[in-house]
């Protein structure tokens, strides 16, 4: 098992330069020149735009501007936005709001969506089930942006029972909303997943057994079924997590949360490469080690990968 | 339900005048989107205490329904029609939910088919068994029920059940997992044992040693056992009372070897006569003129040596390397110098149990692994040396035929597609000649030429295991390699493929090579015999003498664990 993650962790080494490095040169080749931008209509002092060049050493070669900024993260630099502020610190305001609101979507979706899965599993073909089948369809096939919109508008604007936007320090009962929305895709796969796992198991041998060796129905399925079943969901929400950590561009946006989905929308529209490529290398490993936990909950769920050598 | 009869226990169990369990006239359906289709049409069979009654058919024949209905796990859309299921004065029939928790695993025990399957993968065998314990009130959660746990499992022949306790499912071997699984059925020393094939998926030794150790545990605890087997010889040799059973009726029943040795029905005289642990001789294809010879000289088979030999394997060994930890490997012999040869029309049956290296012989011989070293000649040639066109030549005379008729052909091809896959693959003939062959090879099997277009998933197993056949004679091979081929067919079938086999060999001079870990075919079928242990042949010589005078204790034992071998037939 130390093995096994010792090689996961080994393996973030060439994803993390690779990444690092395909980003930063997109950013460098976006066409249009930052520092010209800046000044606006009016345009700059050509003394002032070489002083801010040469601040963010954006007159050096591609590679040595790679270079110095690899080199910066590593004790910690993340350089700075143009706005003057560190990149870190911007990274320090806007992941515990991204986190949160991971949090609260990852709760939502795994615990209703495990539930209803499982009952309409345990129901197939019944009215539940049916329901279950086609409220999840909905889910999946209409845009984000559209549950958003209209979420904003039934509770926000008819019933007035929560806010449009996220107002300052994204106090949790405003990210509720917008987690609701992040969550609802999620929601129905999950559903569909568990569904799908349990009528699998359902059927085992196994089950069966337990049935005949005098367990109630309850501990049946809650011991055999259900813990069964967990496993693929389960690697599911690991890597829907980590989706979620990252940032969720558009519900960020239309709920104006200040999170890192909008920070690095607005980053991006800015051509502010320091800002893209760290918020995106965190990014990556934060993808990364959300994929190497699911990897280990993984084995925790299944002993037969946990003991396969 | 349960005081009453918990109180009545000690009295009726002795009492040999009433039955444990009394079935009248049960009738279980299965509902589907036309209506119910029957299962069980008034089956009728009652139950000594401490008895041990056998349910004997083939697939199909209702045998696991009626034993599934006993104890409500019918799937979903089985159900009890009509009918009455008596067990100790309570209808079983008419009990369901949480009254039947309290029947299940506490007062029958249920010990389920297939080993691999029945235990839960992701939970250890000491939590499979706690649990056990704990939901029939046999222990309380703690050190207590550890210690319970333990005792279940050494008395189910786990010597080493402390350490066994922490480990999961897939660290054990098929023949350990079936000791859990009777261990588990009779942990609360229920008063019925159900089990429905327990060691149809185990090696004969194996087979034996685990029914002896139930025979033994049940006989102790007098608890009734109730088995469900397609093995007459198994059957007749592990109860006292036979019930045959023929699409969902009870055909016949009385005491076993009543029943062996005078058959009264005519389904049950064909089974008694099919039944290859009881059988006793070759079966002798029609155009084979030895079959007269055999009988006056009883060494005929030795004679048949002196004809050419198709296939000679000379010193063959494989090794393995086998991982044992992070990137150390160990070599692992599994074909240890093993030679034979095999005389051209005759067959040469390998036998052993898995994991003695038979079917990588087989492997070896049709070149889909390499030999570590040795020789293998095939028609004069060997087949290291060959490769590119000659070894496609060489695949020419050589098919295989494998275990399971389910997983050998594809669903998506239709029969004719299927047996003509060879023809095409080594691009024999033209469109028309390729039809005109299966059609000619499809009769050969005794299939009819209709079948042509349908698809697997339509015929049985029985019919499965005739195309393969097909398939493997469409290139006209010399040799037929048969890896199990026969071991998942019902009897009647098998003894219905062994007969074509033999036919086809005495009509087209083939040669077989016949795998099996099943030494009762082998005596139908085999000139010769070479028992496999651990990668070596330890004995070889022709099959009558293997069966009449054994001379390695190992293959005694083989031959000893065949069920039913004491039994003297009527017939």
């Amino acid at each position: 098992m130390v093995w096994y993650i010792v090689r996961r962790i080994l393996q973030v080494i060439p994803v993390f330069f690779g990444a690092t490095l395909l980003i930063y040169f997109m950013v460098f080749a976006l066409p249009g020149d930052p520092i010209i931008a800046l000044g606006g209509d009016r345009g700059l002092n050509p003394a002032v735009a070489a002083a801010l060049r040469a601040e963010y050493n954006l007159d050096k070669p591609f590679i040595v501007q790679y270079l110095i900024f690899v080199g910066g993260l590593f004790v910690g630099d993340f350089g700075t936005s143009f706005s003057g502020q560190p990149v870190s610190d911007i990274l320090a305001q806007t992941f515990p709001v991204t986190l949160r609101l991971a949090l609260l979507a990852v709760t939502m979706e795994a615990v209703l969506g495990i539930l209803i899965g499982l009952f309409s599993g345990l129901r197939k073909g019944k009215l539940f089930d049916s329901s279950a089948l086609v409220v999840s369809l909905i889910f999946i096939s209409v845009p984000i942006f559209v549950t958003a919109f209209v979420a904003q508008y039934i509770f926000g604007v008819k019933l007035g029972i929560a806010r449009t936007t996220v107002g300052a320090g994204a106090p949790w009962e405003d990210l509720i909303l917008p987690a609701v929305v992040l969550a609802s895709v999620s929601f129905a796969y999950i559903v569909r997943l568990t569904r799908t796992s349990v009528i699998e198991n359902l059927n085992e041998d196994f089950v069966r057994t337990a049935t005949a060796k005098g367990l109630s129905r309850p501990r049946v399925i809650r011991v055999h079924i259900l813990r069964n079943s967990m496993i693929p969901v389960v690697t599911y929400i690991g890597t829907d997590f980590g989706l979620l950590m990252v940032g969720a561009t558009v519900t960020e946006g239309i709920f104006n949360v200040p999170g890192v989905g909008r920070t690095l929308y607005q980053a991006i529209i800015r051509s502010e490469g320091p800002t893209v490529v760290s918020f995106v290398t965190v990014m990556v490993i934060i993808y990364l080690v959300a994929n190497l936990l699911v990897d280990v909950l993984y084995g925790f769920l299944d002993p037969r990968i946990r003991y396969a050598k | 339900m349960t005081a009453t009869t918990v109180a009545t226990t000690p009295g009726t169990g002795r009492d040999k005048g009433t039955p444990l369990l009394d079935i009248r006239d049960l009738h279980v359906g299965f509902v589907t989107q036309n209506g119910i289709v029957p299962a069980l049409n008034g089956v009728s069979l009652t139950i000594m205490p401490g008895e041990t009654v056998a349910i004997v058919g083939e697939s199909g024949s209702g045998k696991s329904t009626a034993a599934h209905a006993i104890i409500d796990l019918l799937p979903g859309t089985g159900k009890v029609t009509s009918g009455r299921i008596l067990f100790d004065g309570q209808d079983l029939a008419a009990t369901s939910g949480k009254a039947f928790d309290k029947i299940r695993g506490n007062l029958i025990g249920f010990v389920p088919q297939d080993p691999m399957s029945n235990l839960n993968p992701v939970w250890n065998i000491g939590f499979q068994v706690e649990e056990t314990l704990v939901a029939n009130g046999r222990a309380k959660r703690g050190k207590d029920v550890k210690a319970k746990a333990i005792t279940v499992l050494k008395e189910a022949g786990l010597a080493d059940a402390e350490i066994r306790l922490k480990q999961y499912p897939h660290q054990f071997s098929g023949g350990m997992k079936q000791r859990v699984l009777i261990g588990i059925g009779l942990s609360s020393r229920p008063k019925l044992l159900i089990a429905d094939e327990p060691t149809s998926a185990l090696d004969v030794t194996v087979q034996r040693v685990i029914l002896d150790h139930l025979a033994t545990l049940t006989g102790d605890s007098g608890t009734a056992v109730l088995f469900i087997t397609h093995d007459l010889g198994l059957a007749a040799e592990r109860a006292e009372k036979l019930v045959v059973m023929y699409k969902g009726k009870i055909v016949e029943s009385g005491p076993s070897l009543e029943i062996l040795q005078n058959p009264q029905h005519p389904y049950t005289k064909r089974l008694v006569a099919a039944a290859p642990s009881l059988a006793s001789r070759r079966i002798q294809g029609s155009h084979r003129e030895r079959a007269a010879l055999d009988q006056v000289v009883p060494d005929a088979a030795a004679s048949r040596v002196t004809a050419a030999p198709v296939i000679t394997v000379e010193k063959l060994t494989k090794v393995f390397q086998i991982n044992t930890g992070k990137l150390r490997s160990q070599p692992f012999t599994a074909v240890d110098d093993v030679s034979f040869s095999i005389p051209k029309g005759t067959t040469m049956a390998l036998v052993g149990e898995s994991g003695s290296g038979k079917s990588t012989v087989a492997k070896l011989i049709l070149k889909l692994e390499s030999a570590t070293s040795g020789s293998v000649t095939v028609g004069g040639k060997d087949i290291n040396k060959v490769s590119g066109r000659e070894l496609l030549a060489l695949r020419r005379q050589m098919q295989p035929v494998f275990q399971d008729p389910f997983g050998s052909l594809d669903p998506l091809y239709n029969i004719g597609s299927t047996i003509a896959e060879p023809l095409v693959t080594h691009r024999v003939g033209s469109k028309k000649e390729r039809h005109a062959r299966v059609l000619e090879l499809l009769d050969q099997v005794a299939l009819p030429t209709t079948l042509i277009d349908r698809y697997p998933n339509e015929l049985s197993g029985g019919q499965r295991q005739r195309i393969a056949i097909a398939r493997a004679l469409a290139l006209k091979p010399e040799i037929l390699i048969l890896d199990e081929a026969v071991s998942a067919l019902d009897v009647l079938v098998q003894a219905q493929i062994l007969a074509l086999l033999t036919e086809l060999q005495s009509e087209l001079d083939l040669t077989y090579l016949f795998i099996t870990h099943d030494l009762a075919v082998v005596r139908l079928v085999a000139d010769h015999v070479s028992v496999m242990r651990q990668g070596r042949i330890v004995e070889a010589s022709s099959t009558d003498e293997v069966f009449d005078s054994p001379r390695e204790e190992y293959t005694k034992e083989l031959l000893a664990a065949i069920p039913g071998t004491g039994i003297q037939l009527g017939v």
